[in-house]
Formats: C-alpha cells, sequence, structure tokens
C-alpha cells in the first residue's frame, strides 16, 4: 500500500491535526515503513486462528449500581483550557443565527 | 501543533415553511417507509462505566469523574444493572439475547464527547431481531426489531449562554443508553406513534427507563423515505431528529411525508439530510446535507473485559419480568370478565395495574373494582395532579368501598363523593367506621323508612292523586323527596319498595 498525501491530509483531518508540507514529507516516510513492516506480517498464515481483541484474559469484569467516585466542580474543571466556575467552554460550535 | 477544528453544524438557514398541501389520490400513489431509532436512558443509579450519579437536573459538572472526563490512566468497569436492563427490554421486545458480548470505539471528536470516542456496541448488539405488538384501525402488526444495543450518552453543549464559547456539561456524559432500532417497516405517521406508544409503555412497564421525553430520557429519530406503491427498492431517506414528544414524531413524520411527495410530484429530487422538527408550526428543517462519509474506525474497546451473558441469568432475568401489559389485558378480558376498553384502561400504567390486582384479592366484584379505578380514583389524581403511587387510598380501604355499595349500605355517590376523599386524608379509618361516624349509612330498617315515606305522601296530596290516576311515573319523585328527608341515607331500593306498597293499595 502507497503512502500519498491524500490519505495523510485523510488521517490528519480524522485526528484534528495540521501539519506543514515539510511535516508531511516525514510522516509520509514513517508511515510508509510502519505499513510495510505490518505488510510483512501479514504474510504469516493466521488461518482459524482467532483476532485477539483483548490483551487480557479477563471477562464479566462487572461493578455494581452503586454513585461513587465523581470529583468535585473544581477539580474536573482545573485542568480545562477555557472554563467559568461551571462549565467548559469550547470555541462555538453552533453559527449564530442571522438577526 | 495540535488544533481543535470545529466545523459548523445544526446552522439554520433562514427560509420559508411551505406547507404541502397533497391531495389524497395523488398520496395514495405513494407509499412511505419509516424506520426509528429509539435511544432509552436506563433507569440505573450510576453511569454505565463509572459511579457518577445520573440524576437529572444536577448543577453542571457536578456528576462527572475522572473516567467520565477520559482522563489518561483511568479504568473503566461495566455496570452490571445496566447489562440486565439491556436483557430485560430485550426479552419484553422478543429479541435474541447476544450471548458473547463486547464494546466498541466509536471515533469522532465533537465537544460534548469527552474522550473523543463513544464507547458503543458496534459487532455484538446485546439484543437481535424481535419485535413489538401495535394496534392501528387497519388492526394488529408487529413492528421488526433490527437490533437493541447499549451505548454511553454525550454530554450537553448549551450555545446561548456565552457570546464566544459553546458551553459544555459533562453530566450526561457517560449514561446509560439502549438504542432500540426497528427495521424499516412502518408506513403510516399513525403506525409510527403506535410503536413509540407501546414501546414508551414497555420501557416504564419494565422499568429499564422512566420514558420522559422531555427530560430526554426517551429520544426518538425518525428515518423517512416514500417511493411509488409497488416498488421494492427504498427510496432517498431523511433522518428527522429532535422529536421530543409522541405527537411531535407523529407529526413530524407526517409533514415529511408530504413534503417528499410534493418534491417528487414536481419532478424534483429528494436530498438525503438530517433535518429537525419545529414543534411551533409541525415543519421540520434542514440541519446538514449528507456530509462525506463518516469513517468512526471502530474496534473492540481494549480497557473494558468482554462480558458472557449464560442462560442461567438470561432465566433469571426472565423470571424477574412482570407479566406485560399485554398479556395482562388479554387475562383481565379472559379471566375477569372486563370489557376490552376497561383492561386498556387499567393496563395503561403498572402502577394502575398493580393496584387493581391489589384491590381484586380483596373483592370478587371485578368490574366495580375497574369502575371505582378509572373512575372517582383517576379523576381524584388527576384533579390532584398525583400520580397513583402518591395516592394513600389503601386497596383495602377501596375494596371496603366496593363492599359497602354491594351491601346497599351506602350508594355509590355517597362513597365516591363523600367517603372516598376522607378515606384519602386518614388511611387509618376504614370505610364502614367512617360511614357509621358521619352517619352516612343507608337506612333499610323499614319502620325508621315507613316514616319518612308516610311523611311525604301526606305532604303531596296532589302528585299521589295523579299518581293514582296512572301517571306512575311521579314514583321517582317520591323516592327522591324520601331521599331528601333522610338527608342521602335512604336505601332507594327499600323505600321504592315500599312507596310501591303504600301507593297501590
Amino acid at each position: 500500500m502507497k503512502v500519498d498525501d491524500a490519505l495523510i491530509d485523510n488521517l490528519a483531518h480524522l485526528a484534528r491535526l495540521e501539519f506543514s508540507a515539510d511535516e508531511k514529507a516525514g510522516l509520509r516516510n514513517d508511515l510508509q515503513s510502519m505499513i510495510v513492516f505490518v505488510e510483512k506480517l501479514n504474510e504469516l498464515n493466521t488461518e482459524g486462528v482467532k483476532p485477539l481483541q483483548h490483551m487480557s484474559n479477563a471477562v464479566n469484569v462487572f461493578r455494581e449500581d452503586e454513585v461513587k467516585g465523581s470529583a468535585t466542580r473544581q477539580e474536573a474543571l482545573q485542568n480545562a483550557p477555557v472554563a467559568d466556575d461551571a462549565f467548559f467552554k469550547v470555541p462555538k460550535v453552533i453559527a449564530r443565527q442571522p438577526s | 501543533m495540535r488544533t481543535a477544528v470545529f466545523r459548523p453544524v445544526n446552522i439554520r438557514p433562514n427560509q420559508v415553511h411551505l406547507r404541502f398541501i397533497v391531495e389524497m389520490d395523488i398520496k395514495h400513489k405513494y407509499e412511505a417507509v419509516i424506520g426509528l431509532e429509539v435511544h432509552a436512558q436506563l433507569a440505573t443509579e450510576s453511569k454505565l462505566f463509572c459511579g457518577d450519579s445520573v440524576a437529572f437536573g444536577a448543577a453542571p459538572n457536578t456528576h462527572v469523574s475522572p473516567i467520565t472526563l477520559g482522563h489518561p490512566g483511568t479504568l473503566p468497569k461495566t455496570n452490571r444493572k445496566a447489562v440486565e436492563y439491556a436483557i430485560k427490554i430485550g426479552l419484553a421486545c422478543h429479541c435474541e439475547i447476544e450471548r458473547y458480548n463486547y464494546f466498541a470505539r466509536k471515533n469522532y471528536f465533537y465537544p460534548d464527547l469527552p474522550k473523543g470516542y463513544q464507547v458503543s456496541q458496534h459487532t455484538t448488539p446485546i439484543c437481535k431481531g424481535g419485535y413489538v405488538t401495535i394496534k392501528t384501525e387497519q388492526g394488529q402488526r408487529d413492528i421488526l426489531l433490527n437490533r437493541i444495543h447499549m451505548e454511553e450518552d454525550a454530554g450537553k453543549s448549551i450555545h446561548d449562554m456565552d457570546e464566544a464559547y459553546t458551553c459544555v456539561d459533562y453530566n450526561r456524559a457517560g449514561t446509560a443508553l439502549v438504542e432500540i432500532v426497528t427495521d424499516p417497516v412502518m408506513h403510516t405517521a399513525d403506525e409510527a406513534y403506535q410503536y413509540i406508544t407501546e414501546l414508551r409503555r414497555l420501557v416504564r412497564w419494565t422499568g429499564i427507563c422512566d420514558g420522559n421525553m422531555e427530560e430526554g430520557s426517551l429520544r426518538c429519530d425518525a428515518n423517512v423515505s416514500i417511493r411509488l406503491k409497488g416498488e421494492t427498492k427504498l427510496g432517498t431517506k431523511v433522518e428527522v431528529k429532535n422529536l421530543n414528544s409522541m405527537r411531535n414524531v407523529k407529526k413530524a413524520i407526517e409533514y415529511e411525508i408530504d413534503r417528499m411527495i410534493g418534491i417528487v410530484e414536481v419532478g424534483g429530487t429528494i436530498t438525503q439530510q438530517t433535518r429537525s422538527f419545529d414543534a411551533s408550526n409541525d415543519t421540520t428543517f434542514a440541519i446538514r446535507d449528507k456530509e462525506e462519509a463518516n469513517d468512526y474506525r471502530y474496534f473492540a474497546e481494549p480497557d473494558l473485559a468482554p462480558f458472557l451473558i449464560t442462560d442461567d441469568f438470561i432465566q433469571s432475568v426472565e423470571n424477574a419480568l412482570p407479566t406485560l401489559p399485554q398479556a395482562l389485558m388479554q387475562k383481565f378480558q379472559q379471566q375477569l370478565g372486563l370489557t376490552e376498553y376497561d383492561a386498556a384502561q387499567l393496563c395503561l400504567e403498572k402502577s394502575i395495574a398493580d393496584y387493581f390486582e391489589a384491590v381484586i384479592v380483596l373483592t370478587d366484584n371485578y368490574k366495580a373494582a375497574a369502575n371505582w379505578i378509572n373512575g372517582p380514583v383517576k379523576q381524584y389524581l388527576n384533579a390532584q395532579k398525583l400520580t397513583l403511587e402518591e395516592l394513600t387510598l389503601t386497596p383495602g380501604q377501596l375494596a371496603e368501598l366496593i363492599k359497602l355499595t354491594d351491601d346497599g349500605k351506602v350508594n355509590f355517590s355517597v362513597a365516591s363523593s363523600k367517603l372516598m376523599p376522607l378515606l384519602i386524608q386518614d388511611s387509618t379509618k376504614t370505610a364502614l367506621g367512617l360511614a357509621t361516624e358521619l352517619n352516612l349509612l343507608q337506612v333499610s330498617d323499614n319502620g325508621e323508612l315507613a316514616a319518612w315515606v308516610n311523611e311525604v305522601i301526606a305532604k303531596m296530596p296532589d302528585k299521589v292523586a295523579e299518581y293514582k290516576k296512572g301517571k306512575k311515573g311521579l314514583l321517582g319523585l317520591f323516592v327522591g323527596e324520601v331521599k331528601k328527608a333522610s338527608k342521602g341515607k335512604a336505601d332507594p331500593k327499600v323505600v321504592t319498595a315500599l312507596l310501591e306498597q303504600k301507593l297501590n293499595s
């Protein structure tokens, strides 16, 4: 599989990242070598082997329905880039309706 | 290097709403195809993967933990009760229960999604297939379900509080939901209305969700398309969101069907869109056209262990399932001889049916019990704006009221308008005790009644003469006068007999 600029741009968009032209060239090379590595692994015949979805063999790890463990609001908001004393704040998601 | 890019969505362009008036004969050429996606918030105490409370209406960002906020190093754990509830509604809808379950991450960025992904069941929905039986004017029909899966809810964005920012409250983020998805099998707005009504009753009946559409505990999106009758291929669909009442589900679909037919009839093409409902004028408006195909990059959630559901567990959930409303209606009609209407009224809410069942343990007069509950009891609750759970009239007190009227000791009107409200105020009183105390017991003692009867006859010689000449209709007047003289305590049956005896002699 060939890594091209369109693929880099799409992945960058999905990850909400922006790259300069120089950075993209470097990424293209890195990503290409990763893909070559995985394609090498793909040569192995895994017929009849179930995909490994979880690293642990644990199943049925449940908790009971109990209220506990909430943070205080102050703790919750302390790492937010923008907040007031009640809300996390993010750039406007909805454009204002023209009045 | 990392930047957050929020694309403006939900832009509502200035637009004129046009109502499409579609002639019935044109309408009959088309068939609508409707599928509903319903999100039901599970009635657990805590969230799906952590112990934050899910209580509605808390101060913003007070029901949040490091797990809800997606902090690094946190480890979510599945709420056992949520799994039980998902199975419960699955069994109530006749679904097949998936034995091997795991969660998946659905990856996308949106400010109300703190982790950058939603944990959902992509590949292995906990319930598959199944159906919900509805009744319309056309008769009874099973609406086939595609799946019911578990997932976590997102937070809430508030757009109009701050000039420069969108404010986000993560209290709701991580709340346990089930998404109940039908196949595209409904054809009219009324079918969709009956379906959401029945589904709401089922989630409330089984206790897995409070069904409150205004508070968003039950949310409905409708997928609507039209095609010429006889066509088998599905038309371009539109998804209508923001249907926060059962009425809105119906109105939005009615509008959407007419809108689509209107477009096709003038040679236009329907655009695949997401639309929203405007309840102020019962129309829908476009909120976004179909964007480039979303790439959610689902993969198994590595932080959550898969879970296996055993036959024993399913059996235990099934054993705890109450008799479902449609089966109970059948039972009330077939075993107790109630009319379909009475049975339906009693089965509108589980609390009503439970109350009725508690009363009929104490009386054999099932019809009277149904009449009392569907009549004076409901009128009282409506007038006081109370729910049946808040009613202090005990089933025992109601059974006594029924017995008092059956025995002719108190007439129905006195029992329902005087005794019932007083018994509600004092749940320690018995109906008989109170009737005695207030001197409301009907007198059927002949001596006392004869005195009142004689008094009335003596007082109205003209009427008596008319009666004797053949105006038999006057009997009612005499009975009324005797009741008046007795202050309502005279047993009308005995009075009538006494009057006839005396007047005809």
